[in-house]
């Protein structure tokens, strides 16, 4: 039982039973100090940001790339569309469009990898913290695209722009822009601290 | 106040006492030992935290199903949870609350009754154990069994010597003969006492005999229903008992701050509660002994220790 090597390794020994205290000290510290438990149905839960609930899609913006159908792991996403033709007055021919008729995610089978929302090129997918949307039948947790297009209303707003990192691309390629039609001004925002060509 | 009054009013005292005390630290204890785990514990049976989770456990086990396996010895089987339960009703009775004879029936041989009545929870652990026709239960009951006559030795010792140092079997002498610097002195028995006691009530870290992740659940694996909540009643029971004769033998029971006479009873209850507290803690702290453990602390630790403060007890007897 008392190994000496055992004993080495753990080092020094204190007091007989100072273990036995020791153990008994922190479950009395843990019972007075406060638990962090959420009582839940009765209070909504505390999330923290960027957390994967459901994923919201912003209809919109979706031009039927089908990138995001693709990039699923368990193809869980169903997309169809047609084309339509647009006649813009003054255009040589009419141009086309492509119009969404049914982008459904199935949850029962998504993991909450994310891929489809990083690989959206046009913001279309979001996460939505919001989680209650369990069914009694396996067949309801196909949500549809109106169904996608409700969850949107809680997708919370962007995090804003860390002021130490480097500036977002839209504002350097915008000052590069303005740098080539006039000489002037340098393509690093005046708030940003850091250099950006480092 | 005719006889028969007094009677139905003791009696029914020590009723009410058996039927509260146990529910109030069995609460205690879930409550506890959520909070000792960072959890909450039951929070809505009865609205306010819980406090009606017990009661809705009974209901629970009044509503399932009593279950006697084919294989089983049925008489037996279905006795042995009154077995379990009947002694810890008869110690009450005996434990005496405040002075002036606040107590369910005032024996001058209160000790030797209280350990006599409380080995016979051994009978009751190996009735279940055999009575199950069933390994698991076998196991835990002749561990049970095995457990529970070795840890008597050192709880009958450790009382033996505070018998000794008051100088009487009753139960009431020895609170009246108490002084506080026998907490000093008496505290090697003490220590015994306790956790010989927690022993015989084979709460954890002594419950090898219900070992649940090795044994099913010992000796009560094929119980189920009324006769399961009887055990576990049991086992409730067994807490105040062993913090009631922990109070009573070494901690002075009634003797208070101030004020003895009028609120004795109320400093017994406290210091029920705080025994009971320090069960549940321990409880909570401390890993499961495995079997080899168990015995070795018992036969190489408690019997010399005990025997130790036996001779102490009488020397300082004979010095004064």
């Amino acid at each position: 039982m008392s190994d000496p090597s055992e004993r080495g390794a753990t080092g020094e020994r204190g007091l007989p039973g100072a273990g036995l205290v020791k153990g008994l000290a922190v479950t009395l510290k843990t019972m007075t100090s406060r638990s962090t438990t959420q009582q839940y149905p009765d209070t909504a839960p505390d999330l923290p940001p960027r957390s994967r609930g459901v994923i919201a899609l912003s209809e919109e913006n979706c031009t039927v790339c089908m990138l995001c159908a693709r990039e699923c792991p368990d193809w869980c996403i169903y997309i169809d569309s047609h084309k339509e033709e647009v006649v813009v007055p003054g255009a040589a021919r009419p141009r086309q469009r492509n119009v969404l008729d049914k982008f459904d995610i199935d949850f029962s089978l998504c993991m909450y990898c994310g891929i489809c929302i990083e690989v959206c090129p046009f913001d279309a997918l979001y996460w939505s913290p919001e989680f209650e949307y369990a069914e009694y039948d396996i067949k309801d947790l196909l949500h549809d695209k109106d169904h996608l297009g409700q969850w949107m209303a809680t997708v919370p707003p962007p995090p804003a722009h860390d002021p130490n990192g480097e500036p977002a691309k839209e504002e350097t390629s915008a000052a590069r822009k303005a740098a080539a039609s006039r000489p002037a001004p340098p393509a690093v925002r005046p708030d940003a601290d850091q250099d950006p060509a480092s | 106040m005719p006889l028969w009054v007094e009677l139905v009013l003791r009696i029914g005292g020590v009723v009410v006492a058996f039927l509260t005390l146990p529910l109030l630290v069995g609460q205690a204890e879930h409550k506890v030992m959520a909070h000792m785990q960072g959890r909450l514990g039951p929070m809505y049976a009865g609205g306010f935290h819980g406090w009606a989770q017990l009661v809705a456990d009974g209901v629970k086990f009044v509503q399932k199903e009593d279950i006697t396996p084919r294989e089983a010895d049925r008489a037996v089987f279905r006795l042995a949870p009154a077995v379990a339960l009947v002694p810890y009703l008869l110690v009450l009775l005996v434990i005496p609350l405040g002075p002036n004879d606040l107590v369910g029936q005032p024996l001058d041989i209160g000790l030797f009754f209280v350990l006599a009545v409380v080995g016979v929870g051994v009978v009751a652990v190996l009735m279940s154990a055999w009575a199950s026709a069933n390994k698991y239960s076998l196991l835990g009951g002749l561990r049970g069994a095995a457990q529970l006559l070795g840890y008597e030795l050192p709880l009958v010792l450790a009382a033996a010597s505070v018998a000794m140092a008051a100088g009487t079997l009753s139960l009431s002498g020895i609170v009246e003969a108490w002084q506080p610097w026998w907490l000093l002195w008496q505290a090697p028995a003490m220590i015994i006492f306790f956790v010989a006691g927690l022993a015989e009530i084979r709460r954890p870290p002594f419950d090898m005999p219900v070992a649940d992740s090795e044994l099913v659940f010992g000796y009560m694996t094929e119980y189920t229903g009324l006769r399961f909540a009887f055990f576990l009643l049991a086992e409730y029971v067994g807490i105040v008992v062993i913090a009631a004769l922990t109070t009573v033998l070494f901690l002075g029971g009634w003797q208070g701050p101030f004020a003895d006479d009028q609120l004795g009873w109320l400093w017994t209850l406290l210091k029920i509660f705080a025994v009971s507290f320090v069960i549940i803690w321990l409880r909570v702290s401390y890993p499961r002994l495995r079997e080899d453990q168990l015995q070795r602390l018992c036969w190489l630790v408690l019997v010399p220790a005990s025997l130790a403060q036996l001779v102490l007890t009488a020397a300082v007897r004979i010095a004064l």
